[in-house]
């Protein structure tokens, strides 16, 4: 494999699940302007999760190709019981508050993540990579690939379109969209605007989540996980412009080519560059490349 | 000041063009402002009275002409260099700090108007206090002075929002309606004390103030500017623009007000 | 009407209650046990960064990267004890301080026109580009860092027994000295103007006032802030690494500034030392509950005291502060 696909490669691998989790990120922003630091958490939620069902899963002997659908229900388990929990019973307690204010909340709420994690899986690693062999390589162009990585791209391309289409084709999507655009608007036409962030809300839980699940057996899963996630989604979605589907897209795949030229090409550049473009964004198009949102600067 | 035979015009407004798009906001409008005035602007809204007080604090650049304050041309200055030149205004929604109290209101006025470089000079040392005690007491606000902006009606903010651009002692005074959301038997009561107010400072201060009631115009304004489309349709007499045929079918309606006491009601406003 | 204000009358006074909080934590320190001492050093050099960020809320933005500063700080004092000899205590402050200061202030212009996520967003993302680069700097010890030894102070070394009481003092001195000051900036024309500004800005420039003058000058005094409380922690921990300027770190600082509220520079320091008093007997007793426990607790000082730690003093009787802006838009 020349340097370039292997750049190439490495990076839209990377940039599938961190597409998946951006998405998330930048659904919940869109639609409760809320910048949610614990959306790592819930990744690392999601791994944890994932790894827990795939072990328990596999220990009944089965294929660990089925380990994929484990992880997939573990997402949806995690989204079912985590989001209205926090949505309802915290979240929702500083709706209207100002946007800075509720961004610390949701860091109040990283922090008690941390140690609910710590408590309910400990704080050894765990491992699932028999799951991530399990579909063996598969020949393309003459090259070969790890049949599980192909399928990370499959599922991030899927909840992207998936999500466009139910944003623009659906009658909810319609509904979405107008409570992204104005929430008293929408209620005031008898939208029930505490339904729609419920469900937004879920949804970026369900995405991080998955995010987590599916790339759990590539990774050990360890307490600090979220930290280094929450910090490179929020440079995604600031880089996409945040509350936009294609910009959580482009903004994951600078950053994950970025990530894999940097890891390549200049080693020393492969933590700062990121940062560095979302520096540069943020100072000459600070509403990100995909605008849906004006930022506030005078 | 340097002419002292020919009575430069404070504020020289010449030629201004300004458009929205497909909406004409300022035409071709030339206004002097001579030294001492209380220039009314009425019009209907959207004839571009905003527009020419945006334009000359700079809020707004015309997009010809040009705008002269004491002979000096401040076109293309921002609205803080501008005022720092001697031009203030209050705005028809009140602008004030909601949540400091009134006399801070007018203390962080007066220090911002000082141009902010002392770090470490008490904002509440006591000759600031006194001076802003002094303004407030003009304007009969000075029982309110340890008052949060934000508890005070809709009147007192009005006169307050007036008072703070009286801070730096300017030369030239912008009121945008001055008199819009007080209630109709407070209006002459505010403009008393704006006017009792103003007179009061240390300079002779020029004033300019939007208004849609003719009663009030007819009382305190001593020349009357009207707007209709951008542009300026008669310039003079208060009277004599108010009855002026033009400014009546554009602004004022038709029929001349009856003089009844009680008959200081809002359909006898200019709006359209 | 004046004497209702809670506000010291004069400079002096507030210099002489400087001098007395001086005064009063040298003798602290002489009779508290050392692991007091060296705990409250640390956690008032973090301290110092919260005072930074006070400082700059108080004009409406929140920084979400001190860790920059605190970063720069602590790099430029160790790299000067370890490379340019230098070993006063004092002076070394003073260089983290300065350094510090120099490397935000290029940002200062650029960062002051933007508010809310932006500018946070924005400083977190400085700060991070200075962790990135830090990792991976070989001749700055990478991701391990490096070690300092102990400071002299006026070319004197610590005494044997009592070896934290140098750091103590140093501390103790700038603590006194920046509170002050900064109250004092508080109480100023400026500190009114910041008031203002975060009030009402359109408002500020229409009476003559550059805002993003003002808010460029409070990124620049907190960077001095920081700098220092980064050079007194190196010294402190004898050790610096990257993690100085990494996210966590900067949310912590933000943590103590939330949970201490706007209003008194004295909540800062004493929130500080709390997190720090927490955290420490946390990490031996209760490692995995911790967190949980901070986190409830900026909730809970979020949902219920919205103006920090601070605002109970303020609802004493005989503290009738004047009116201040409340933080995050409209109070409950």
């Amino acid at each position: 494999m020349s340097l370039l696909q292997t750049i190439l490669f490495d990076g839209i691998t990377y940039a599938s699940w961190l597409f998946v989790v951006a998405l998330g990120l930048t659904l919940v922003f869109g639609v409760l302007k809320i910048l949610n630091i614990a959306h790592g958490s819930f990744y690392a939620i999601g791994a944890y999760a994932g790894a827990s069902l795939v072990g328990w899963v596999l220990s009944m002997k089965v294929s660990p190709a089925l380990g994929v659908v484990a992880l997939v229900m573990a997402a949806v388990g995690v989204a079912a019981l985590v989001a209205p929990l926090t949505e309802r019973g915290l979240l929702r307690m500083f709706y209207g508050r100002d946007e800075v204010l509720l961004v610390l909340v949701t860091y109040a709420m990283f922090l008690m993540l941390e140690d609910v994690m710590k408590m309910i899986w400990g704080v050894n690693p765990y491992y699932v990579s028999d799951t991530y062999q399990a579909f063996g390589n598969i020949e393309l162009g003459g090259l070969s690939y790890v049949t599980y990585d192909i399928l990370l791209i499959g599922v991030a391309l899927l909840c992207g379109l998936l999500t466009w289409w139910v944003l623009n084709r659906t009658r909810t999507g319609k509904i979405v969209t107008a409570v992204i655009h104005s929430p008293e608007v929408a209620s005031s036409m008898g939208v029930r605007i505490s339904h729609v962030y419920a469900g937004a809300f879920t949804a970026g839980v369900f995405l991080a989540a998955l995010g987590g699940a599916l790339t759990a057996p590539m990774i050990s899963v360890q307490p600090g996980l979220s930290v280094g996630v929450i910090i490179t989604s929020f440079a995604v979605v600031i880089i996409g412009g945040l509350g936009s589907i294609e910009g959580a897209a482009i903004g994951a795949l600078v950053v994950g080519l970025a990530r894999a030229a940097s890891v390549h090409l200049w080693p020393p550049a492969e933590l700062f560059s990121i940062y560095v473009v979302m520096a540069v964004i943020l100072v000459f198009k600070p509403e990100g490349l995909f605008q849906r949102i004006q930022a506030r600067k005078i | 000041m340097n002419a002292p035979t020919t009575r430069q015009p404070v504020l020289s407004a010449q030629g201004l063009q300004r458009s929205f798009g497909a909406v004409v906001a300022a035409a071709d409008v030339c206004i002097d402002i001579q030294q001492g005035e209380r220039l009314c602007l009425i019009g209907s809204n959207g004839a571009g009275k905003t527009t020419f007080v945006n334009m000359i604090t700079g809020y707004l650049k015309p997009t010809a002409g040009r705008i002269l304050l004491a002979g000096e041309d401040i076109t293309q200055r921002s609205p803080r260099e501008i005022t720092l030149k001697g031009v203030a205004r209050s705005f028809q929604i009140p602008q004030l700090y909601l949540h400091m109290s009134v006399l801070d209101n007018v203390l962080a006025a007066w220090h911002a108007n000082q141009g902010s470089r002392h770090f470490l000079r008490p904002a509440h040392d006591a000759d600031s206090v006194a001076r802003s005690m002094d303004l407030l007491e003009r304007f009969g606000l000075q029982s309110l002075a340890m008052q949060t902006v934000r508890e005070l009606p809709g009147g007192v903010r009005k006169l307050l929002d007036i008072a703070m651009a009286l801070t730096g002692q300017p030369k030239l005074l912008l009121l945008d309606e001055p008199t819009s959301g007080v209630s109709a038997d407070e209006k002459y009561a505010t403009m008393d004390t704006v006017v009792q107010a103003i007179e009061r400072s240390q300079e002779q201060v020029s004033v300019v103030f939007v208004e849609h009631d003719m009663d009030i115009v007819r009382r305190y304004a001593s020349r009357v500017a009207a707007f209709y489309s951008g542009r300026v349709i008669a310039d003079g007499q208060a009277e004599q623009v108010i009855t002026d045929p033009e400014v009546q079918r554009h602004v004022t309606g038709l029929a001349p007000a009856s003089r009844s006491p009680s008959a200081h009601s809002a359909h006898r406003e200019a709006t359209v | 009407m004046p004497s209702l204000y809670f506000v010291p009358q004069s400079a002096t006074r507030l210099m002489t209650l400087g001098l007395l909080g001086f005064v009063g934590l040298m003798l602290f320190g002489y009779f508290s046990p050392k692991w007091v001492v060296s705990l409250a050093t640390l956690s008032l050099a973090n301290g110092l960064v919260s005072l930074g960020i006070l400082i700059m809320m108080r004009s409406g933005v929140v920084p979400f990267g001190q860790g920059l500063v605190f970063a720069a700080g602590g790099y430029a004092a160790a790299l000067a004890f370890n490379h340019l000899g230098v070993r006063d205590a004092l002076l070394l402050c003073l260089l983290g301080g300065v350094a510090a200061l120099l490397v935000a202030a290029p940002f200062a212009p650029l960062l002051a026109r933007y508010r809310g996520i932006f500018f946070a967003m924005l400083t977190l993302a400085l700060s991070m580009v200075m962790y990135g680069v830090l990792m991976k700097s070989e001749s700055l010890g990478g991701s391990d860092g490096f070690n300092v030894s102990r400071p002299t102070l006026f070319g004197m070394l610590a005494p044997e027994s009592r070896p934290e009481l140098l750091l103590w003092s140093v501390t103790a001195f700038f603590t006194c000295l920046l509170a002050s000051l900064v109250r004092l900036y508080c109480n100023s024309s400026r500190g009114l103007l910041s008031l203002a500004v975060r009030e009402n800005e359109l408002r500020v420039e229409y009476l003559g006032s550059s805002v993003v003058n003002v808010v460029a000058w409070n990124y620049v005094l907190a960077a001095f802030l920081g700098g220092v409380g980064g050079a007194l922690s190196v010294l402190a921990l004898g050790h610096i690494e990257p993690n100085f300027s990494y996210w966590t770190t900067s949310g912590e600082f933000v943590f103590v500034a939330i949970l201490a509220g706007q209003h008194s520079v004295l909540a800062i320091l004493a929130s500080s030392f709390l997190l720090e008093l927490v955290r420490s007997f946390s990490s031996s007793y209760f490692p995995n509950t911790w967190q949980f426990s901070l986190g409830l607790f900026l909730l809970l000082v979020i949902r219920f005291l919205p103006d920090g730690l601070g605002s109970l003093a303020q609802k004493l009787p005989m503290r009738r502060a004047r009116p201040v802006p409340p933080l995050g838009g409209t109070a409950p």
